[in-house]
């Protein structure tokens, strides 16, 4: 991202957020619901740079979830900040592990292996009916560092948060992208055994793009669950997973900020289509997206590269 | 003993439930190197049609073979025109682009046809049950078949040679079998690689709805049998390999016959067998069971 | 110059969402009419497996009981029109999706379409997830159809409430009339889908045959996927089997397919099954549903039902408009909006709206009679509903080609709930003390 590029994004999180408190309530709660998602979405948009399309990327999105969750409930500590960083790295740490196996994968198999794991954790789930099974339990309200909100001010509060963990992860990763491990996306997905030939381990660094993907996912987990104020198991089906991938190739790799505003884009017509077209709308939502995919091949993100190429062959 | 027995006949019936499922998708996957999300639609309407056909001919009072027959043309049918709607007017048009944005098209084609559904048919289920009743059952060393159920591993095994005898001795196998092997270089030699597309998509569409017209007497035709069909077939082919027949048969049987053990014996795993299966066989075959020997590019 | 373009360009793609989202939450309001009008939202599943037995059903259900109070036809005392003189005006969403799309949609209907009550949800998943989010905004939200005890067991509530009895009666009383027809039962197995729904059922099923007939042993126990459809190897594990009982909790999709399934391969003819929410098929599965087969309808609904006047105006309004007879989801549905109706014009001062908190006091306890009988909010300090409920064993008349259900037996409220005060699952546990059966 260039400095033009980040003046613009730090202009978009400014007004995001001065915004919020004159949005009606609805809004606010289907925006951070979907800026939550971005951030999964985000991780998919590492992996994919680098030619991997995980069909499993719930399993960290549900692990953050019910890390939150079961945090809050078994040990009655509610502060969210902390609830989300603990979401991040229990998602990380499984990340981390599975890495060692998912590294060795690619194209089809990486993805059908994701979906395998996190399917498996979607029966593990389903079988313990002391967390409720398929109906999942209640998170407690959060506090933030110390301060309850009252209920008005709780939704907007948990949308700054979101908010923030969402500029944060943002910055971060616009900066890996940049870095050499991020740059080396491309040329594994192009030809990995050249890379090889570099002297570059190609198993590291796929691994650690999974244990990012996988900290992203679990950080927009935890935000679900606050937001939503319910876990359930089929956070880690592998409809959710697809969900998520969906949003991915709508938005398209392009950029940091194409997964943010794929996310808002497709929560939006998913919930338009509901309102319009109650029985039909996954004919509503199947035509938009098929629409964008043929238009915008290369997703939303391209509109903004679009925009940009034209600026600089003008200038 | 009966135990064993049951295991067996259960682990055969699944497996041909999950073969003829998964060999369309297997087809175009290999071939084409898609994964046609709207398998599951191709399914769902063979399923649908199958509804239809039972009904007419249910009423007419036609004889039970001629009205099996009639259900599986007229599935066969659907699956026909519904591949080629969709190989010429929607994939014709992302072929060059990225194989991700290809399985995009397909899972918004898969929505849209899920309400083309309730549009024709509303979203009450349907019963298409004569076929199975009308079978009969036969009661063999203690344990009672449902001979319909015998009849679909007949089907199963007559699909698979069928598919192997194709492939080995047809020119229209022969020509597929370079295509899945190397696609430029069967170009480069003069291979009419656009047709084999479209033909093996329509063959693949039309083994779904041969699935699903097949499927129908035993299930209850409603909303959504599409979505559980997918990720079972996507597993299957997981796990046999990419465009692998043979893989695909031997990845059913596998997990019929676990799944039955467990059904049988360890009841509380049965939701984790397909998944399990398909973990176990990955880490240690990567590329599924029967890999077909990949020229490396450096 | 170029560069504040540019910035204009970029602010216009990234805010377009919002200022779309606004505009229509704006057109929504101005089109809103101003206070006599009662706006209702309406929430089942519409698409998916559930929608043909639960979703449409309820749906339905609400569509010609609100035309119903509309025209002020219902009988007394629901005659008023509407809801206290104003006429509803209803919403219908789709109860599909993630529990965060419920939440989003339950949002939307509360805050974006600004409706004034909820009424909703097969579900339990959707009915916990929905429950605090409705408590939050003050919204009074009636539960149709799902059945968990927990939503009033875990916390004490004050805007939501379930006219319609939890699942726990439905499996108490299962193993009450078991054990009234089959007296030499020695052994019984139960195929249960894969999921909480499943698990319960069975749970509380085993938990009552425990506690009224500690010498019968459970065989096998098997929980196939949720929508697998295919049933074989369960068919022959069962077949193996030495039980005299099937205890089942399948509904529509399901149960049609295991019924077809188990009857080709005549698992019937070696033992009874019980299916607790069987009343949803019959209409369906007509001749194919083996006769023996002991029946549960999630309460007094359809052929279980009383034949009051009440009843018979309900059965009358709903086979007319959708030519076959209501099944207890809609039955459900009809009950939650005559419970609604009688606490909104008990809180309803001459023309002006009540207020949430106005209809929660008024709904808290209340007792009418309904198509299926007579209903009192007992449980959860006042929001659960307990109902008499009915079992019987089912036959397909030959000469009229009709289903029936014979050999009825009702059980009474306070014999298949728990008392006030004990959670459900420690009430069964202990052996249901208190039951209160004749």
């Amino acid at each position: 991202m260039s400095g033009r590029g980040q003046l613009v994004g730090g202009l978009m999180f400014l007004f995001a957020t001065a915004a919020a408190p004159l949005l009606p309530d609805w809004i606010v709660s289907l925006a951070t619901v979907a800026l939550a998602n971005a951030l999964v979405v985000l991780g998919l948009v590492v992996l994919w740079r680098a030619g991997l399309v995980s069909f499993g990327q719930a399993i960290y999105y549900c692990i953050g979830a019910y890390a939150v969750a079961l945090t809050a409930r078994w040990t009655g500590f509610r502060d969210a900040f902390a609830l989300v960083v603990i979401g991040g790295v229990a998602a990380g740490l499984v990340a981390a592990l599975i890495g060692f196996l998912l590294a060795r994968y690619r194209e089809i198999f990486f993805a059908m292996l994701s979906l395998a794991l996190s399917m498996i954790l979607y029966g593990v789930l389903v079988k313990t009916e002391s967390l409720g099974s398929t109906d999942g339990f209640s998170v407690a309200t959060p506090t933030f560092l110390g301060f309850a909100p009252h209920r008005d001010t709780l939704g907007l509060s948990l949308y700054w948060l979101t908010l923030g963990v969402d500029a944060v992860c943002a910055v971060l990763i616009s900066a890996y992208f940049r870095s050499v491990a991020g740059a080396l996306a491309a040329p594994i997905r192009d030809n990995e055994i050249r890379v090889e030939f570099l002297g570059v381990s190609v198993a590291s660094v796929v691994h650690a793009k999974v244990v990012i993907s996988g900290i992203l996912g679990g950080l927009g987990g935890a935000l679900a669950a606050l937001t939503i104020g319910h876990v359930d198991p089929n956070m880690s089906y592998w409809t959710t997973s697809g969900g998520f991938v969906f949003v991915t190739i709508l938005a398209g790799a392009s950029s940091v900020a194409a997964a943010f505003v794929g996310s808002l884009a497709y929560e939006a017509v998913r919930s338009f289509a509901f309102d319009l077209m109650p029985q039909l709308w996954q004919m509503t939502l199947g035509s938009v997206l098929l629409l964008t995919i043929l238009f915008l091949p290369n997703g939303l993100g391209s509109l903004v590269s679009r925009v940009k190429r034209r600026e600089e062959v003008k200038s | 003993m009966l135990t064993s027995f049951a295991i067996l006949t259960d682990g055969l019936v699944y497996a041909a439930y999950l073969f003829i499922v998964a060999i369309g998708l297997t087809l175009i996957f290999g071939v084409m190197k898609i994964l046609n999300v709207a398998h599951g639609s191709f399914y769902a309407f063979g399923a649908y049609g199958a509804a239809t056909a039972v009904g007419i001919y249910a009423n007419a009072d036609w004889p039970a073979a001629l009205g099996f027959l009639f259900m599986l043309v007229l599935a066969m049918t659907i699956g026909l025109v519904m591949g080629i709607i969709l190989e010429r007017g929607l994939l014709r048009q992302v072929y060059g682009k990225d194989e991700v944005i290809t399985v995009l098209v397909t899972y918004a084609t898969f929505l849209i046809l899920e309400d083309v559904i309730v549009l024709l048919w509303g979203p009450q289920s349907y019963a298409a049950y004569q076929p199975m009743v009308s079978a009969g059952n036969i009661e063999i060393g203690g344990l009672v078949l449902s001979n319909y159920d015998i009849l679909l591993v007949a089907i199963a095994a007559a699909l698979a040679l069928l598919a192997y005898w194709s492939l080995k001795f047809t020119r229209y196998g022969w020509l597929l079998t370079t295509v899945i092997f190397d696609r430029e270089t069967a170009a480069a030699f003069g291979v009419n690689v656009t047709l084999i597309y479209t033909v093996t998509f329509i063959i693949g569409a039309v083994l779904g709805a041969l699935g699903g017209a097949v499927m129908a007497p035993k299930i209850a035709v409603t909303l959504g049998i599409g979505v559980e069909v997918i990720v079972l077939a996507f597993a299957v082919v997981a796990i046999g390999g990419m465009g692998s027949i043979e893989g695909a048969l031997v990845g059913a049987l596998i997990v019929g016959i676990c799944r039955a053990a467990a059904v049988h014996l360890v009841p509380q795993l049965e939701l984790f067998v397909i998944y399990g299966v398909m973990a176990l066989v990955l880490v240690v075959r990567p590329y599924g069971l029967f890999v077909r020997a990949q020229p490396r590019k450096i | 110059m170029l560069q504040s373009r540019r910035r204009i360009r970029y602010t216009l793609v990234g805010s377009a969402v919002a200022t779309a989202m606004l505009a229509s939450a704006q057109a929504q309001q101005s089109a809103a009419p101003a206070a006599a009008p009662v706006k209702l939202g309406i929430v089942s599943f519409l698409t998916g497996p559930a929608a043909s037995p639960f979703g449409i059903p309820g749906r339905n259900g609400a569509e010609v009981v609100i035309e119903a109070f509309n025209s002020g036809k219902a009988p007394p005392p629901f005659d008023k029109v509407g809801l206290g003189g104003g006429k509803i005006e209803a919403k219908f969403v789709d109860e599909a999706g993630s529990a965060a799309n419920v939440v989003t949609e339950y949002r939307n209907l509360v805050q974006r379409d600004q409706v004034d009550a909820v009424i909703g949800y097969v579900s339990s998943g959707s009915c916990l997830a929905v429950t605090p989010v409705a408590e939050e905004l003050k919204e009074l939200t009636v539960f149709y159809d799902c059945g968990t005890p927990r939503i009033f067991e875990e916390k004490a509530r004050t805007y939501v409430f379930r006219v319609s009895p939890h699942a726990t009666m439905d499996n108490v009383a299962a193993a009450r009339y078991l054990l009234a027809k089959k007296k030499n039962l020695t052994s019984y197995s139960g195929i249960n889908q894969n999921y909480a729904w499943g698990q319960d059922s069975w749970r509380d099923f085993v938990g009552a045959m425990k506690a009224l007939a500690p010498t019968v042993e459970v065989d096998k126990v098997l929980f196939p996927k949720l929508f697998a459809g295919e049933y074989g190897a369960e068919v022959s594990t069962l077949l193996t089997s030495k039980s005299q009982a099937l205890h089942t909790s399948f509904y529509d999709g399901d149960l049609e397919a295991f019924v077809y399934q188990e009857q080709a391969r005549g698992l019937d003819k070696r033992m009874t099954v019980i299916m607790t929410t069987g009343e949803a098929a019959i209409w369906r599965l007509r001749d194919k549903l083996p006769d023996g087969t002991i029946i549960g309808g999630r309460g007094a609904n359809g052929p279980l039902a009383a034949d009051t006047a009440i009843n018979k105006w309900f059965q009358k309004i709903y086979t007319e408009r959708y030519n076959i007879p209501p099944t207890y989801p809609a039955y459900q549905m009809a009950q939650s909006l005559l419970g609604l109706k009688l606490a909104y014009e008990k809180a309803a001062k001459a023309g002006v709206k009540p207020t949430a908190d106005e209809v929660a006091a008024a709904f808290k306890g209340i007792e009418f009679e309904g198509p299926a009988g007579h209903v009192k909010m007992a449980l959860g300090d006042g929001h659960q509903g307990i109902t008499e409920t009915a079992y019987g064993t089912y036959r397909f008349n030959k000469q009229s080609r009709e289903p029936e259900i014979v050999e009825i037996v009702r059980y009474p409220a306070e014999c298949v709930n728990p008392p006030v005060g004990v959670d459900a699952d420690k009430w069964i546990e202990e052996g249901m003390k208190g039951a209160k059966c004749n």
